[in-house]
């Protein structure tokens, strides 16, 4: 159990560390490797939740393509540091504190009123992969065939969208 | 998990890793006297035996060479880049079974560093990370010629990886489990090649392309590009690319053997071996799960070689062929393999 706690603190500072440095960096290749980093931390929170079928998608999907695509494309537009970002422009800080102020209210009550349980499979082995298809491909068979649907049009429109230009 | 077992594992770790990071200078050499036979020279033959120590020289002359850091890098990326090729290459064997287990002292072995039951996934997942060591050498490096290669190299990468996934599928409908060590079992009768024949070659393909080999090793196109992204590499540094290279052709080469060619299973012939020297007769017994490892090592050092013999062999594609080959051979092919498994399976005859 021990190990668990130490494991859980490690992979939440990490990620909500590397989560703060991809909006406060000004690198754009930094960021993003920040936010690899931060994809690392929610796997191994996957991990110590007993869902490794959901921490080896994680990073297949997220860390092994998703992110390779955003470098690329950073690297391909060459984008320097942007200077512009914290430019004082436009809005008057206080409004843009004020505002800032408002919307992590927001986001915080709702977070606090809730009432978070363990989130720890119901039963051993529940998060397995034979118990998850079985969810997807029996019980949530509709919305699963949905959301491949959307993807592949959205697939179809970049086709597209690549194609015209 | 009790002492002993930590001794075990750490013990196993050692084991498996020692065996990676030596077999890297012992390519380097075969691959250099190979490449000699097949080109009608004779290689580096004067420091040690048949040349035998050339590997040794060549490390020491890596370690003591200048570490040259260029001043137009991004400091903080440009060292830790070869780490990101390193690691991931070299983690990847912790799930590949390399024997069946040890039975000694009352205790049973399991001979692979971690059996984790999404074995397949795991191997995906963490081969799909090797290409950030290349994109952020790459970018680093702040050079157009190791910028190119970078973006060749993710392209390549990223078009292989789909179809080395997509070949993956077959087999997962075969056996029925993510875990190696299960389809190494379940490859008592016949071996995964004989049921997968058309995913193993896409596999085996897609295996040069992800490890950066000849005939598909346009990121360091040297007529082109220098050497690719790794130009402004020298030293050590260099030296870790170059061992992250090895140890991956040695990984998809165990990757072959554990999938396709049976893994741990003994090659025929072998068992009359064992009868031989009369270590079958106990089916747990060290010998005969030594002999298994044996077989391990053997297909993998098979298939290994095989990768030095094609580099000396083909020539370099052009980049549009290899694109052309991904994407319009590579992915269909697996694609057809998907569907005439499912259908197999379905009327029962696999």
């Amino acid at each position: 159990m021990a190990l668990e706690v130490i494991l859980f603190w490690i992979c939440s500072v990490t990620s909500v560390v590397a989560a703060l440095f991809v909006i406060l960096h000004r690198n754009p290749i930094l960021s993003a490797l920040a936010l690899l980093a931060s994809l690392f931390a929610v796997a191994g929170l996957f991990i110590t939740l007993q869902a490794p079928f959901l921490a080896a998608i994680q990073i297949l999907i997220y860390a092994g393509a998703v992110m390779v695509l955003f470098i690329f494309v950073i690297m391909l537009l060459n984008l320097q540091k942007d200077p512009e970002r914290f430019a004082p422009q436009g809005v008057p800080v206080t409004l843009r504190f004020a505002l800032g102020l408002w919307v992590f209210i927001g986001l915080s009550i709702p977070i606090l009123w809730t009432a978070f349980t363990w989130a720890m499979p119901p039963t051993p082995g529940a998060y397995s992969v034979s118990h998850l298809a079985e969810l997807l491909f029996d019980q949530y068979l509709l919305p699963f065939e949905l959301t491949s649907f959307l993807l592949l049009v959205a697939m179809v429109g970049g086709v597209v969208l690549a194609k015209k230009s | 998990m009790d002492f002993i077992d930590f001794t075990i594992l750490a013990i196993k770790i050692m084991v498996v890793m020692g065996a990676l990071l030596n077999a890297v200078p012992i390519l380097v050499w075969v691959e250099r006297r190979g490449s000699a036979f097949i080109q009608d020279r004779l290689g580096p033959n004067r420091v040690g035996p048949m040349g035998l120590l050339q590997p040794v020289a060549d490390v020491i002359k890596f370690i003591f060479k200048e570490d040259p850091i260029p001043c137009h890098v991004h400091r903080f990326l440009f060292p830790i880049a070869p780490l990101f090729s390193l690691i991931p290459a070299s983690i990847i064997f912790a799930a590949i079974p390399f024997g069946d287990t040890l039975e000694i002292w009352g205790r049973t072995i399991t001979l692979q560093i971690a059996d984790i039951h999404i074995g397949i996934l795991y191997v995906l997942a963490v081969g799909s990370l090797g290409i950030y060591g290349v994109l952020i050498a790459g970018w680093s490096s702040n050079n157009k010629y190791s910028i190119l290669g970078a973006l060749r190299s993710s392209s390549q990468m990223i078009s292989y990886e789909i179809a080395l996934g997509a070949s993956l599928i077959g087999p997962l409908l075969v056996y029925g489990t993510f875990s190696l060590n299960e389809i190494v079992h379940l490859q008592a009768q016949s071996w995964g090649i004989f049921l997968q024949p058309l995913a193993f070659l896409i596999f085996f393909v897609s295996g040069f392309a992800e490890s950066n080999r000849l005939p598909f090793d346009l990121p360091e196109g040297e007529a082109e590009l220098v050497a690719g992204f790794h130009t402004e590499y020298g030293s050590m540094k260099f030296a870790l690319f170059f061992m992250a290279e090895y140890i991956h052709i040695v990984t998809i080469a165990a990757l072959n053997t554990t999938l396709f060619w049976g893994g741990w299973q003994l090659i025929p012939g072998m068992v009359s071996l064992a009868n031989v020297l009369g270590i079958s007769t106990y089916p747990h017994s060290v010998g005969l799960a030594l002999l298994k490892v044996a077989a391990f090592t053997l297909k993998t050092t098979f298939f290994t070689l095989i990768f030095i013999w094609v580099r000396w062999t083909l020539p370099r594609f052009r980049y549009d062929q290899l694109m052309m080959l991904g994407w319009k051979i590579l992915i269909p092919a697996a694609f057809i393999n998907i569907g005439a498994t499912a259908v197999l399976l379905y009327i029962g005859w696999l």
